[in-house]
Formats: structure tokens, sequence, C-alpha cells
């Protein structure tokens, strides 16, 4: 690259920069020009000037050129001799540090405003101290123990309490008949015990069986 | 509603793992209003009723409707020719599905004694028949109910923003995404690493999740708590769980065919592919749905047609059942259609995006220019005018077709917990369909837990010897319990692969077997002839000409077909494989199953089947020592 003529300017100190407006922004996108590329070229001399050995990076240190329809382009940043580039390092650091200042001052991204090589910080996912589903699993949990606990002890209770007033008689069937003549309303079927069985008495053993 | 084993499938175009679902489950044996019920042995009590023929409708219906519905059918669909499936499907359902389900009605309802008694009156030999449903239903409960473990699981990670499967996590220094997330996708990362926390292959047993082994212990606990008192409270239980499925999936039929993009998974879905038809593969697998998909053969349908009135028109119901289980497995083939047609549609789109971005960077285009509609052309005029950068790029571009989008096929927990996840974190404001959607697969789920545990607890309560020493809610606990902890075994790192050994093999086989006995002990034990009086003096209708023709010969039949096709099966594949997730590379791996995992499938295989020769075996050696 030949910013300056004459001297050789270190390639892999420079970083390139791929910018997607009108992704962003769609109608509201700005047109990419000189003034725009003032700006970013004071900011990337803002970010220089946050690093403590660097702070008098002046805004024309930083070069930009090849600037594309894309809109992407290269910069790097010279020392105050205008002979050497900045170390990468540095460059990188800086731009990480400053990242969001940067990305808010032209309303874009991480995504949008791409800086080659200079990876971003990705923003930590919220991590509630307790996570939340254990939250909702410790409530469901509650519930049911509790709803378990009463049914069990009403089952306890009300066998003692069948135990205690009618001995003899099993508490199931006791239950069960009660509810049969409350729910359905119809006496159980007389008829309904022997209905559809085969009455052993009649039948001896082999006649049971259809021959195989 | 549930499949059989991936094994009578055998998927061609597999991306994700090829899970079928369960068998048996689906079950949801509803309850008499609180009434108890008396069981062989017992003849001194009066048998329950059903409250009205209505409430055994919705029980029957209830119990055939489970997640294989939802998760089967529409792959099945998928991948034997979209709407020319639903021809060998309805074929079967009137040649295979109707005649099974009305003969258990029948024979449940002519008995009137649960699965046991009703095979011992049928012939003391027989009475293995229903020690090998209740083992069945036993294998099936302790593994069904990991599948709720991940329900709850998913469901309770829904109530995030954003939803905890749509980011992928970040990796150690901050720079980037985790790299198994980057390779895979980041509903494929969440369920392989952070809700299995899989290991590359079933030797490596792991540790037990804890997170898991929770979520199962609360399952367990919601299952007791809806089976602990028995029919009383399982009654109030289905109810809900019978139609809560159906209002979500109406809620998500609406949503399904508003999005954008779900006209595409839907035309393809019903567009014909009638060469599919001379495929064997597709009758067999109707065949198998059907088969599976009616919960036949574990006992449950036999207990609830038992508390029926004799002059109930089982027939009519038997009809009605088949019918609504598979008009709800076509109308939950239209969601998911819709939801493939948007997720397919949202790929395409971004993977036509990703091109657009590799070209405009590649060559410094102005941002905006490219469009979907413009790509083609441009990259033409790049590739002459820049033949050198272009062949460069090249190899990177993509070919986006929608078309491929939609062939992926996946069923079971794959479509279930990676496909519609996937969809759902696109749509707009995700949290609630989350939540809807495994609320659903949950009530789903238990509905067919209840149903199952409540098969292995009849017996169970009116064995005499038990339940003299231990109250109903004593057993039903202990044997929640010995469930919650085998299933641990579900929880560790290689769970998921000793799932799909239980979900394969545990009921398939040996529910074949159990009802091929049961066709052949109907009509030619205990007499056809004789069975037909019975059914017409019991309901007063003559029995049609067409059941007869069915039960005598062509189901037992096509059962038999089926059971060679699986027989025949295992043995040409030679040694079983299963799919492995490979960490490393970010998908699935096949792999062979060590000799201790084959001997598990014969042991699972056997233990159910065995019953019935044993104890026929048993009974005959009793009765000649007795004569003696």
């Amino acid at each position: 690259m030949e910013w300056i003529d004459g001297t050789s300017l270190n390639a892999e100190n420079a970083f390139k920069v791929r910018l997607s407006i009108r992704t962003a922004l769609g109608d509201k996108a700005y047109v990419w020009d000189t003034n725009e590329e003032y700006l970013f070229r004071a900011m990337v001399a803002f970010s220089m000037r946050k690093v403590p050995s660097r702070e008098a990076t002046e805004i024309s240190h930083v070069l930009l050129c090849n600037v594309t329809q894309r809109v992407s382009f290269w910069f790097v940043v010279t020392d105050p001799s205008r002979n050497h580039t900045l170390p990468a390092v540095e460059v990188q650091s800086a731009i990480r540090m400053n990242r969001n200042r940067i990305n808010n001052a032209f309303f874009l991204n991480d995504r949008t405003l791409e800086f080659l090589r200079i990876p971003s910080t990705l923003a930590p996912p919220m991590d509630p101290s307790v996570p939340i589903w254990i939250i909702v699993f410790g409530v469901i949990f509650c519930i049911v123990i509790v709803a378990t606990a009463l049914l069990v002890l009403s089952g306890i209770r009300h066998r003692r309490r069948n135990n205690k007033g009618l001995p003899g008689l099993d508490d199931a069937e006791d239950k069960c008949e009660n509810t049969i003549t409350v729910e359905n309303g119809i006496p159980c079927d007389p008829l309904d015990t022997k209905g559809g069985h085969i009455n052993d008495g009649f039948l001896t053993e082999d006649e049971r069986l259809t021959p195989l | 509603m549930e499949s059989p084993a991936h094994v009578a499938s055998l998927p061609e175009d597999e991306e994700l793992q090829p899970w079928g679902s369960p068998r048996c489950p689906g079950q949801h044996p509803g309850r008499l209003e609180g009434a108890e019920y008396a069981e062989p042995g017992a003849r001194e009590k009066a048998r329950p009723k059903w409250g009205n023929p209505m409430q055994f409708l919705l029980i029957c219906v209830s119990y055939a409707v489970g997640l294989g519905n939802v998760w089967r059918f529409p792959y099945l669909c998928q991948m034997y020719g979209g709407g020319s499936f639903l021809v060998p499907y309805i074929i079967m359902l009137i040649v295979e599905g109707m005649p099974l389900l009305y003969l258990e009605l029948a024979v449940g309802q002519r008995m009137r004694q649960g699965s046991i008694g009703a095979w011992r009156t049928i012939s003391p030999y027989l009475s293995g028949v229903g020690i090998a449903s209740l083992v069945v239903s036993f294998l099936v409960s302790v593994y069904y109910n990991v599948i709720n473990t991940w329900a709850v699981w998913y469901l309770f990670h829904s109530f995030q923003d954003p939803l905890p499967w749509s980011v992928c996590p970040l990796n150690g220094n901050r720079t980037g995404y985790d790299e198994e997330c980057e390779k895979a996708s980041s509903t494929q990362y969440f369920w392989y690493r952070k809700t299995l926390n899989i290991s590359p292959s079933i030797q490596e047993n792991g540790n037990v999740q804890w997170e898991s082994a929770l979520c199962l212990t609360l399952a367990w606990l919601i299952v007791y708590l809806c089976i602990l008192r028995g029919t009383e409270s399982t009654g109030k239980v289905v109810y809900f769980t019978a139609s809560l499925p159906y209002c979500v999936l109406i809620i998500y039929l609406v949503r399904g065919l508003t999005l954008h993009g779900a006209t595409n998974g839907l035309v393809y879905m019903f567009t014909p592919k009638i060469k599919e038809l001379a495929n064997p593969k597709a009758w067999i697998n109707a065949a198998t749905q059907i088969f599976f998909s009616l919960g036949l053969g574990c006992g449950g349908l036999i207990a609830f047609a038992s508390y029926n009135e004799p002059s109930n028109n089982c027939q009519k119901h038997a009809i009605i059942v088949s019918i609504i289980n598979s008009s709800t497995a076509i109308f939950s083939c239209i969601v998911t259609f819709s939801i493939y047609g948007f997720k397919a549609t949202f790929n395409y789109e971004n993977c036509l995006n990703k091109v657009i971005l590799l070209l405009t960077n590649s060559f410094d285009l102005e941002d905006g220019f490219l469009t979907a509609s413009n790509l083609e052309e441009v990259k033409d005029y790049l590739a002459s005018t820049y033949p050198s950068k272009y062949s460069e790029v090249f190899p990177h571009i993509r070919n986006c077709s929608l078309e491929s989008e939609l062939n992926t096929a996946v069923q079971g927990t794959g479509l279930a917990f990676i496909v519609y996840t996937e969809a759902i974190k696109n749509m707009e404001v995700s949290q609630l369909w989350s939540v809807l959607y495994f609320f659903m697969l949950l009530t789903l789920g238990m509905g067919s837990m209840v149903g199952t545990g409540t098969a292995i607890l009849t017996p169970l309560t009116d064995s005499k010897v038990i339940s003299s020493y231990l109250p109903k809610e004593a057993i039903s606990g202990l044997v929640c319990l010995v469930n919650c902890a085998i299933g641990m075994l579900f929880t560790m790192e290689a769970g998921n692969y000793w799932f799909d050994i239980f979900n394969d093999y545990a009921a398939t086989l040996s529910l074949l077997l159990i009802v091929l006995v049961e066709t052949i002990a109907v009509c030619y034990v205990y007499g056809l002839k004789r069975f037909e009086s019975d059914l017409q003096a019991m309901t007063g209708h003559a029995l049609n000409w067409y059941w007869k023709a069915m039960w005598a010969f062509v189901s037992p039949v096509l059962i038999v077909g089926l059971f060679i096709f699986y027989l025949s099966d295992y043995i040409l594949t030679g040694t079983l494989q299963y799919q492995a997730w490979d960490a490393t590379q970010g998908h699935v791996v096949t792999k062979d199953y060590p000799p201790y995992a084959l001997a598990v499938i014969g042991l699972l295989v056997a233990s159910s089947t065995m019953c019935i020769p044993l104890v026929a075996l048993g009974t005959f050696v009793k009765r000649h020592f007795r004569k003696k």
C-alpha cells in the first residue's frame, strides 16, 4: 500500500473494515462520504488516545485507503513521526476496548461494522445466580409433594376411621361399594357377578376347553 | 401413537437420530368415576361399570392417541410418499386395525375380567399371555417416563428470554461460540450437550446427571399422584390429559398455517409420490404403525372393555376409536408439515443470505445490491468477469435448495426436541409457543404413563397375597419407586443409547407375538363359532362375516408377515447398530452395539415372549401332578 510516498508501511499493521449500512438501517441508511470517513478516523484516534502511551495520537495519524462501494476500506495508525505504523496488537486492543463507542457513533453493531482480524468480545448471556428452571422446578415440586401428602394422609385417615367404625369390612371395597351406589345411582347388577363367567360347578376341566 | 422399532422403518435419509416412539403408551386408561373394580378371584364383588358409554369411548381414545401420532406418523408420511402413504395406511386400518381392536374389546367385554383373568378363562394354558402383557407394560413404563422427563426439562427452560436453545453459549475467552455448538446447531447442542450430556458411545456410561435425575423424580411423583388412589384419581386426570392435546394441536394448526412458508411444507407433504406405493416397506410400515398405534396387546383395552355393559355395542366403538386415532395422526401431520415448511423456508432464506453476504464481501459489491432474485445472474456475471477470484470463492458457495431442507425426515425425540424447537425459536413470542408445545407433549406422555401404571397396578392390587400386606397407596408407591430407580439408568451420560434399546426392542416383537396368540386363541382354541354366539347373545347383533374373515385368516397372516419381516430384518442386518453423537464433528455416527448390549436386547425380548410358553408348560406340569 502506498499511503506515504517512499515509506513502506507494514501491511500487517493495517486492518480491513467492512460496513453494512443498508443491512443495518434499511431506508434510513446514510451515504458513506468523506465526512463519515473523518468521523471514523476521529473514533480510531480517540481509541488510540486511551492507550496509556499513545495520548498524542491525532486524527491525521489515522490513514484510510482503498475505500470500496461495499463499504470497506483499510486503515492504519502511524506514530507522530509518520514513519512507523503502530503495532497491530496495540491497535487491536484499543479498538476492542472502545468497540461499543465506535459502533454507536455509526448506529451499527458488531455484525454490521466489522473489523477483520479484530475479534469482538461477545456479550455474555444473562446468568442469574439461580437458574430460572430450578425456580420453576422448585415450585412445581413443592405443589406435587403437598398434593401427594394430602392424598396419602386422607387415605390413611379414611382407612383408620373405617377400621374403627366397621371392623371386618375391607376398606377398599367398602369405599368402592359406597361410591358405586352414589356415583352411578344404580346398584350393582345382581346378575353381574356371574355374567359372562364360566360356572365351574357345571363343567369339568376337560369340557371347559375346546379341544385343540 | 406408539411407533415400532426403527428397524422396520429402515430410514434412508436420516439427518438426526431415527427414534421410533414407544409402544403401548398413549394409553390413558381413563377411569370410572371413582369406582374400584373387581378382578379375577373377587367374584363375590360386583363389577363396576362406566358411567356412560361416552366415558369408555373417551378413555379408549385417550389410550390410543399418544406421542406416536405426533412424532411417528408425520415421519412415515414423509418417507413413504406423502399423500400416497395414506392409501396403505387406510387400507391397513380397515384390514388390520379395526378387526384387532374389535377383537380385544370384544374379549374384554365378554370375559369381564382383566387380561390375566380373561386369557385364563379362555384356557388356563394361555394365562401366560396376560402375564406377558404385564411384563411388557412394566418394561415400557420403565423407559417411557424418561420422555416426560425431557418434556419437563424443556418446559421449565421455556420460561427464559432468549430460549436457551436459540443461542450458542460462548467459548472460553468470549471471542466466539462454543465449538461443538458451531459445528452442529444450537438446538442440537442444547439437546445433546445440555439435556443429555451424551457420551460418545454406549460403553462410556458416565455419571448420573443430577438435573435429569431431578426431573425424572418429579415426573414419577406426578405419575404417583395420578395413580395412587387408583380409579378415583386417574378418572379426573384423564379428562384433562385427553382434551388438552387437542386444544394445543388446534392452536398450533392455526399458528402453523399462518407461518411464512407453511404452504411449502403442506404442498410437499400432500403431493403424492405414486411410485412409493410399489415399495413394500411403505405397506409394512403402515401395518406396524396401525398395529402399535392402537395399543393392542398391552392389556389395557381388555381392562377397559371389561367394565362395559354386556350389551354395549363395542363394534361401533372399535370403529369410532380407530377412526379418531387415525384422524388425529393425519391432523397432527398437517400441523407438523406446516411447521416443517416454515423451518425449511427459514433455513433456505438464511442459506441464501449467507451466500449473498459471502459474494458481497468477496467482491466488495455494494451492500444491498445482491438479492435473492438477481442472485443467479450476478453469479454468472461475476464468474465471467473475475474468473480466478470466483473460482476461489466458489467452493464456499452452498447450493441452497428448499427441496433438500424439506427432505430432512426426522421422527421420534429428534423431531420433538430438535426440529420443533428450531422452528419454535424463530416464531414470535417463542416462549409461549414453547410452553404450549411441551405442555402438550407432557400431557400426552403423562396420560400414557398413567395408563401403563394402572395396567401394572391392576393385577398387583387384585392379587390377594400382595393386597393383604400392603395398602393400595403403598403398592403404587413401591412400583413408582422401583421404576424411578431403574430409570436413573437413563439419566446417565450413555442413558439415551439405553433408551433407544428399550424403545426399539422392549415391546415390538413381544406385542406382535401376544396379539398373534390372542387371535389364534380366540378363533381356534376358544372357537370362533362359540365366540360368535357369545357375542350375539351378549350384544344382540349378529357378527358380520367381515370380522370373522379378518380374525380367522387375514389378521393372523398379516401379523405373521410382520413378524417374519422383523426377524429377517434383525438377522439380515447382522450386528445391530445405533447412532452415536460425535461431539468433535457435530453430527451422529453409526456404531455397533457391544455384546453385552445385544445380550440385554435378547433379554428384553425373551422376558415377555417366554412367559407364554413357560406358563403353558408350568400349567401342564401342575395339572399333570395334580392328576397323579
